[in-house]
């Protein structure tokens, strides 16, 4: 039965800031080892439907559930949300990587990935230590254990912020345009890791505004425009043969 | 009168300025944190109240606040002021008049805190008091170190301002020494002693931002 339940089910969510309306309804199930990427213009959604996703924005109405666990229930057009014990196994299920990397600027790359895990999940330290440093190796920063964030590059803090979402062995990885604050160097950098995690089946949704990138590694590409999904499909079929109007405009207009 | 003995006489005096001085470093600076945080709460009259009390304490003198402190309990309550009223005046003031500055201080450190940092911790699943602990905190000190360097080296010399309530301290001894002995130099020695306290307080400060300079943000 778990393998049939997406890892995350998103329904009928609604999120109006004042009189603006951001979310008008979108669905979004993520099954799990799924690479989900979400492309649309900058004020179309995006970044409110991570936000919501991942709790630190509330719905007004519609239905979000990590797998077995309901974080928030739709009751009558309402948004009701667990209580807080429920929300705090809810969030054990998903990690979520900034665009600006929000790194603790005061603490080592060690600390930053290894402290949570000691903190809020009471593993050994010793046993969360060693995890962090296969993950430090695994995101190519060997060396950088004992640095503070401000000796590293963009790429660098965001590969660690990566890893120390990892070491919470989340369900499902969320980015919030991951890349947008790098050089395209930079940027080549921290997607070869999450093309990495993309070939262990890792299951991820991805806000992005690199389409290459979104074409080699998503198994899904959702278009997010007027806070509601125009166009859903596979890579080829949203990127390369866009059927609504409205997706072909952003295209067109984000390759100039 | 030999300057041995005025140094003497000051030296006591001096020692009743440190004890004026630490005993607000040790009140004031945890009653700020009550203070700010009273300022920043969501409750409407608790945060108004806080707002008029740092206000009047910032807006109105020092030396009133101690006389007000002082003769409030016989005016009020027709308590009997005793010998020690006035020490326990001028350390209620002090206090309550540092603990308004400090709260302003700590609340800019705290308000400069980016949101991404409570939003990581959140995500991470860090709870509301091990994010201001381990996160939130060890940040505003760092932030906030030079701001709390002024008004640690002003308490220093407001410590002075005990004299006009009649407490014992440097300040008192020097104005003595200088009508009796028709002579400027206690204050020259008086002058001294701030100065050279106030250089032993710099260089802790300078070490405190030393040791914080590993990272900046």
């Amino acid at each position: 039965m778990t393998s049939t339940q997406p890892i995350m089910a998103l329904r009928g969510a609604r999120k109006a800031f004042g009189e603006h309306e951001v979310l008008r309804g979108v669905s979004l199930e993520v099954a799990r080892g799924e690479v989900v990427a979400i492309i649309g213009p900058s004020g179309g959604g995006k970044s409110t439907l991570l936000r919501c996703a991942t709790l630190l924005e509330k719905l007004d109405d519609g239905s979000l559930a990590f797998g077995d666990i309901t974080a928030a229930r739709d009751e009558r057009g309402r948004t009701v949300y667990a209580a807080g014990d429920e929300l705090k196994r809810a969030r054990s299920r998903f990690g979520l990587v900034f665009q600006n990397y929000n790194l603790f600027p005061h603490r080592t790359v060690m600390h930053n990935i290894a402290d949570a895990p000691v903190r809020v999940q009471k593993r050994p330290r010793a046993e969360a230590e060693h995890e962090a440093r296969e993950l430090i190796q695994k995101m190519g920063l060997a060396g950088c254990e004992d640095k503070v964030p401000c000796q590293l590059s963009g790429g660098q803090q965001q590969r660690v912020s990566i890893a120390r979402a990892l070491a919470l062995h989340p369900e499902i990885l969320f980015f919030d345009e991951p890349t947008s604050a790098l050089d395209p160097e930079l940027t080549a950098e921290v997607l070869r890791v999450i093309k990495t995690l993309a070939a262990e089946r890792m299951t991820m949704v991805i806000v992005t505004h690199e389409m290459g990138f979104a074409r080699e590694v998503a198994d899904r590409v959702v278009f997010l425009d007027g806070g509601m999904i125009v166009e859903e499909g596979t890579a080829e079929q949203v990127i390369d043969h866009p059927r609504e109007e409205r997706t072909r405009a952003f295209l067109s207009k984000i390759a100039e | 009168m030999s300057f041995s003995v005025m140094l003497g006489m000051l030296t006591e005096g001096f020692l009743v300025s440190l004890q004026i001085f630490f005993f607000t470093i040790a009140g004031a600076v945890p009653l700020g944190v009550v203070v700010a945080l009273g300022r920043m709460s969501r409750v409407a009259p608790l945060r108004w109240i806080v707002r008029i009390y740092i206000s009047i304490m910032r807006g109105t003198p020092l030396m009133l606040q101690m006389f007000a402190i002082y003769f409030a309990p016989y005016y009020l309550f027709g308590i009997q002021l005793t010998p020690d009223s006035k020490w326990q005046a001028t350390i209620t003031a002090f206090i309550v008049n540092y603990a308004a500055y400090f709260a302003e201080i700590y609340r800019s450190g705290l308000q400069s805190i980016p949101r991404g940092q409570y939003e990581a911790a959140e995500v991470l699943g860090y709870s509301r008091a091990q994010t201001f602990c381990y996160i939130v905190l060890p940040q505003v000190v760092k932030r906030i170190l030079p701001a709390m360097g002024n008004e640690i080296i002003t308490l220093v010399k407001d410590t002075s301002l005990a004299f006009s309530i009649g407490v014992a301290e440097m300040f008192s001894t020097a104005k003595a020494l200088v009508a009796s002995q028709v002579s400027m130099v206690p204050f020259a020695i008086a002058a001294v002693f701030y100065w050279v306290f106030n250089f032993l307080v710099e260089l802790v400060l300078a070490a405190a931002e030393k040791k914080l300079s590993y990272y900046h943000d």
